[in-house]
């Protein structure tokens, strides 16, 4: 093949999916030349999967993205069809945000945006080769045979790296919707040494409006308050649809059951790992064989189409077996398919080949995210493609990366997860993956990781202003409410004995009626003459705040003892294989990972606590 | 830079005795050995003796036996070889310094143990259990340090884990999948788990105590008003003239201490001074030292003439008996009886007639020492916490389940009690020994002596 030298960019990002989108915003914004390579236009921040952002966890993630100043927050807001705050009543720490939105509305928002990004290039080409001078990255190379010199790459590559598509017992080589698959990247990376290795995922049918019986179904209304996902979002937002749900019954599962044979999963042919946490039905119809029925919901894809998702049904079952098990279902009697579902395999990176800045150890410049790192979902995705994007733009302008600790947030978490435990099926974010859970609430995210997001350069002075100001009302209401006393009276034990609380016998501080479950801040307003007209965010963390205190103050102590341990640095280079008290596994594991500190050696599975005790004594013996 | 060198140590006592046994673990044990013992043992299989001779310079020091262990069956779980020697200091040290000479290096506090436990031999608590055994004085505390070092407190931990991580996980999901139709989490039987557990938690905490008075003995303090026969009592339980006995009241003058073996019991005795008003200003000072000994006891042993009535002092001290872990003893049981064990009975539900001076009645004090300290009820095969590091651990387990339960039952959200329980969680598995921080490693290997 000819190849032909083109512009010169600082960074090459591989992929416009939602890692790719955050990445190239993020280098550009900070002030990189940048190109973001797709192999379509009309792939924009594609929805392949559920037209849906958010979610227990991924919630979060979206919510810290938007304070660090990404974009996901932002679009989600302006393209939602629909909006509910799941766990609304199990406490603030599993509060999750979660939108249905406008699939291609979300496309066409994003593909606007990074048209209008100063100092960002939009190309449509296909990366088949990445080249290095000196163990370093200085070039990606188009099917076209264009090779442009670039600083640092950032490898976004979704499900589409040499993606093969199983229905039945049909198989080919392609990306999800239709898209050309990526052919020769892989091998490129191989040449280098990455460490690749195949997973799976899967997506259910799309069926359209017309051949549902919505009357048969449960309705699902969104909220009547609705959130915002990003701090800058201030206009008041509507739910423009209703989802619903269905329920697979015993004669789906016969169906099921009966044609398991011609599953690509349970012949053998796919070699893939799938998602633990997101499991075919074919999956959960034989891993919980008991389970009488499956819970699915039938959502829009948009505003402009008559295309339902079902979400719960992913299935790589033939399609006619598809169409046999849907119409078993109540609601889905003479349902019609618009498109199949199907399962994928791709090739992703073991992410423990990678630092906790996300670029390749064997690779300096080459960066990950995104289902590339072994991570499932589009937050998730978005989540290290902004990590990614601000680390590779430091690497380029000589600056120290920016890595989140697991107490900073559910994006600490997540990137240190990856490489340090590394994962062995899609990775997927959820509240129990974080020790912190009531620190890192969905709620301040803003006051977490704005300041960072400022430092970094993606936050303006304006909404980092904005944002003190906010929890200036909240410390000044909070040290109102500590002070302020209120007396017993009638109307107030009245409610309190209505709520199962004890009534007043004696005057108390406002803060400590608070500190009931049972009471919030709105009720004391009657017995609060001077209370202050402040926004809604300000009074949910006024009350959050007073009545989770010892809780947040027990994971503080948590944290405190966690940077301890990640105080106790490793040296870069430290020589495991020296160590000779310490197993051969865990030798192996610590060689691999290479942690920063003990507390990241302490997270890596295969590692003992007597390996850590022995490995203490060397660092200390080391120091002496 | 740590490695895995050969150590060699006494592992039995540095005294005089039968058989002292010298223990060299490491990688190079073998072959050192053999350079100070007449025989080949590079050879020699796993759990085999050889009978030969130990030198140095060329010189025959002593007779003895090698008992060669293989990595990883050994103790250290590294190759291993003891040597057993006659006994005495001396000897031992001669052979040591040799052994020395030979390529090994005198082994540090515990590091046998750390050895041990960094290969996977024994657990912390097991580990703790060693250090246990090695400072245990009486028959119950070896049975005890025993029943650690088998692991019972390892699998009644096990237990305790097993329960809070089912837990968590029920409450991971019920947050994680809010949209699936799982099987809610029933405020009911949280409450019930949480109960069960923070009581046996409690229990757990409740025996250190009894465990602690096994393994580190009870303070105790005979207190009475001078000339009862507090001194004579004390040699008695002494078994030789300690404290020195006339019948000039006011003798004892400050506090004599002994540590004696009582049946089950180890009580750290301490003969005070008389209880009186005096103008002397020594003998003041020795009351006053009496009086604060008599606070900080944890057991009284009050001591009263059986061949007087009771007087006006008796009476006072009676009274600060109520309430305290106390027995009152009438001594002088060989004379006519003036006061009966029933006048006494109001102030303290423990009361022995004995004869100190005839050395009649010392089996109705032992059990009544055992029956207060409830050592006759004491398991020493029961799980256990042996040291403070355990026992502050399983405190904060215990106060985090408390709290999480308080939280439940007070009505706030399931996330506040989920942070209580991952707490919980983690104090048991730094308890057992799975989750390291530095400091656990510090405190255990810094109390081991050198030997095992």
């Amino acid at each position: 093949m000819a190849l032909y030298p083109m512009e010169e960019y600082d960074v090459a990002v591989i992929g416009a999916g939602h890692a790719g989108i955050e990445a190239a915003m993020a280098a550009a914004r900070l002030g990189c030349k940048t190109v973001l390579f797709t192999l379509t236009l009309d792939g924009i921040a594609n929805m392949p999967c559920n037209p849906s952002i958010g979610g227990t966890a991924k919630g979060h993630l979206v919510r810290e993205i938007d304070a660090l100043g990404g974009q996901m927050g932002v679009a989600a807001d302006a393209t939602f069809l629909q909006s509910r705050m799941l766990n609304r009543g199990k406490g603030p720490a599993v509060h999750s945000l979660r939108v249905q939105s406008d699939r291609a509305q979300y496309h066409l928002y994003m593909k606007k945006l990074l048209e209008h990004q100063a100092g960002l290039d939009l190309k449509q080409a296909e990366i088949v080769d990445i080249l290095r001078t000196d163990g370093r990255v200085s070039a990606v190379v188009t099917r076209l045979g264009g090779v442009y010199p670039v600083k640092a790459a950032i490898l976004c590559c979704g499900t589409y790296l040499e993606g093969k598509i199983h229905v039945g017992e049909v198989s080919y080589s392609g990306g999800p919707d239709a898209v050309r698959p990526a052919i020769g990247l892989s091998e490129s990376l191989r040449q280098m040494g990455l460490p690749l290795r195949r997973f799976k995922t899967g997506t259910p049918a799309r069926v359209h409006r017309d051949s549902i019986d919505f009357d048969k179904l449960e309705r699902q209304q969104g909220d009547t308050i609705i959130c915002p996902f990003s701090f800058s979002t201030t206009k008041p937002l509507v739910n423009r649809v209703d989802c619903y749900i269905a329920y697979t019954n015993e004669e789906t599962h016969r169906v099921i059951r009966e044609n398991l044979h011609r599953s690509p999963l349970y012949s053998g042919r796919i070699e893939g790992v799938g998602p633990r946490y997101c499991p075919s039905i074919e999956d959960k119809v034989v891993r919980f064989a008991d389970k009488k029925r499956h819970q699915l919901f039938i959502e829009p894809m948009g505003l402009d189409t008559e295309e339902y998702y079902l979400q719960g049904m992913s299935s790589s079952l033939p399609e006619d077996v598809q169409i046999r098990f849907l119409r078993t279902i109540k609601g889905l009697e003479r349902v019609r398919l618009m498109r199949t579902a199907y399962a994928i395999e791709y090739d992703c990176i073991d992410p423990l080949a990678l630092t906790p800045a996300l670029e390749c150890k064997a690779v300096a410049g080459l960066f990950g995210a995104g289902q590339f790192n072994g991570t499932s979902g589009y937050e998730e995705a978005a989540a290290q493609g902004l990590m990614a994007g601000i680390n590779a733009a430091r690497k380029v302008q000589g600056k120290k990366p920016v890595v989140l600790s697991r107490s900073d947030g559910y994006i600490g978490t997540l990137i240190d997860d990856l490489v340090t435990k590394g994962c062995r099926d899609p990775y997927r974010m959820m509240t129990s993956r974080s020790e912190y859970r009531l620190l890192l609430r969905q709620d301040n995210a803003d006051e977490r990781l704005m300041p960072i997001g400022h430092e970094i350069g993606l936050v303006s002075d304006e909404t980092l202003h904005r944002m003190e100001e906010k929890y200036r009302l909240v410390a000044a209401e909070e040290k109102r409410l500590q002070k302020l006393t209120i007396s017993p009276d009638p109307a107030l034990n009245r409610l309190l004995e209505e709520r199962g609380s004890a009534p007043l016998t004696q005057a108390v501080r406002a803060a400590e009626l608070i500190r009931r479950p049972q009471i919030g801040y709105r009720d004391l307003l009657p017995y609060d003459e001077n209370r202050p007209d402040l926004p809604a965010e300000v009074a949910e963390q006024v009350e959050i705040r007073i009545r989770y205190a010892g809780y947040i103050a027990r994971q503080l102590r948590q944290v405190e003892q966690m940077k301890r341990l990640e105080g106790k640095k490793i040296p870069p280079n430290f020589d495991y294989h020296a160590v000779t008290g310490l197993r051969l596994e865990a030798i192996e594991k610590l060689s691999a990972v290479r942690p920063e500190h003990i507390g990241q050696a302490a997270g890596i599975s295969g590692v003992s606590p007597a390996d850590i005790s022995v490995l203490l004594v060397a660092l200390q013996e080391g120091n002496q | 830079m740590w490695t895995t060198d050969t150590i060699a140590a006494l592992a039995t006592p540095a005294a005089a005795g039968g058989i002292a046994v010298i223990r060299i673990s490491g990688a190079d044990a073998l072959p050192i050995a053999e350079r100070v013992f007449s025989k080949p043992l590079s050879n020699q299989q796993g759990y085999t003796a050889v009978y030969g001779r130990m030198a140095a310079q060329g010189k025959t020091l002593d007779d003895g036996v090698a008992l060669v262990f293989r990595a990883p069956h050994s103790y250290t779980g590294e190759d291993t070889v003891e040597l057993s020697c006659h006994g005495g200091v001396y000897l031992a040290n001669r052979i040591l310094r040799a052994l020395y000479a030979a390529g090994a290096r005198p082994a540090a506090a515990g590091e046998f143990t750390r050895r041990a436990y960094q290969n996977g031999k024994l657990t912390l608590t097991q580990a703790e259990a060693v250090a246990q055994l090695i400072a245990a004085d009486g028959e119950q505390a070896v049975l005890a340090a025993r029943a650690g070092l088998d692991g019972a407190l390892a699998r009644r931990l096990d237990n305790e884990k097993e329960t809070l991580l089912q837990i968590l996980a029920r409450l991971s999901a019920w947050a994680d999948y809010p949209d699936e139709d799982l099987e809610p989490v029933e405020w009911e039987t949280l409450c019930a788990e949480l109960s069960a557990l923070a009581e046996s938690l409690g229990a757990l905490l409740r025996g250190y105590d009894s465990g602690r008075l096994v393994r580190e003995g009870i303070a105790a303090a005979i207190v009475g008003k001078p000339n009862v026969g507090k001194s004579t009592l004390m040699n008695l339980l002494a078994g030789c003239d300690k404290s020195i006995v006339t019948a000039q009241p006011g003798t004892t003058r400050d506090v004599v201490e002994e540590t004696v073996r009582l049946g089950k019991a180890v009580l750290h005795l301490s003969d005070t001074a008389g209880l009186r008003e005096t103008a002397d200003p020594v003998e003041r000072e020795g009351v006053s030292r009496a009086r604060r000994r008599m606070e900080e006891a944890t057991l009284l042993i009050a001591v009263f003439d059986r061949s007087e009535p009771l007087t006006a002092e008796d009476i006072s001290l009676l009274e600060s008996l109520r309430g305290r872990a106390a027995i009152a003893v009438l001594n002088k049981g060989d004379l006519p009886a003036a006061v009966e064990e029933g006048q006494l009975r109001p102030y303290t539900g423990y009361t022995v007639t004995l004869s100190a001076k005839e050395g009649e009645g010392l089996s109705a004090l032992i059990e009544a020492v055992e029956e207060l300290s409830k050592l006759n009820r004491f398991d020493p095969s029961a799980a256990l916490l042996s040291n403070a590091r355990q026992y502050h651990a399983a405190c904060r387990a215990a106060e985090a389940v408390g709290e999480g339960l308080s939280a439940l039952r007070s009505g706030f959200t399931l996330d506040a009690v989920t942070v209580s329980l991952t707490d919980a969680l983690a104090a048991l598995l730094e308890l057992s020994g799975e989750s390291v921080t530095e400091a656990v490693v510090d405190e255990v290997f810094s109390r081991f002596c050198v030997g095992k």
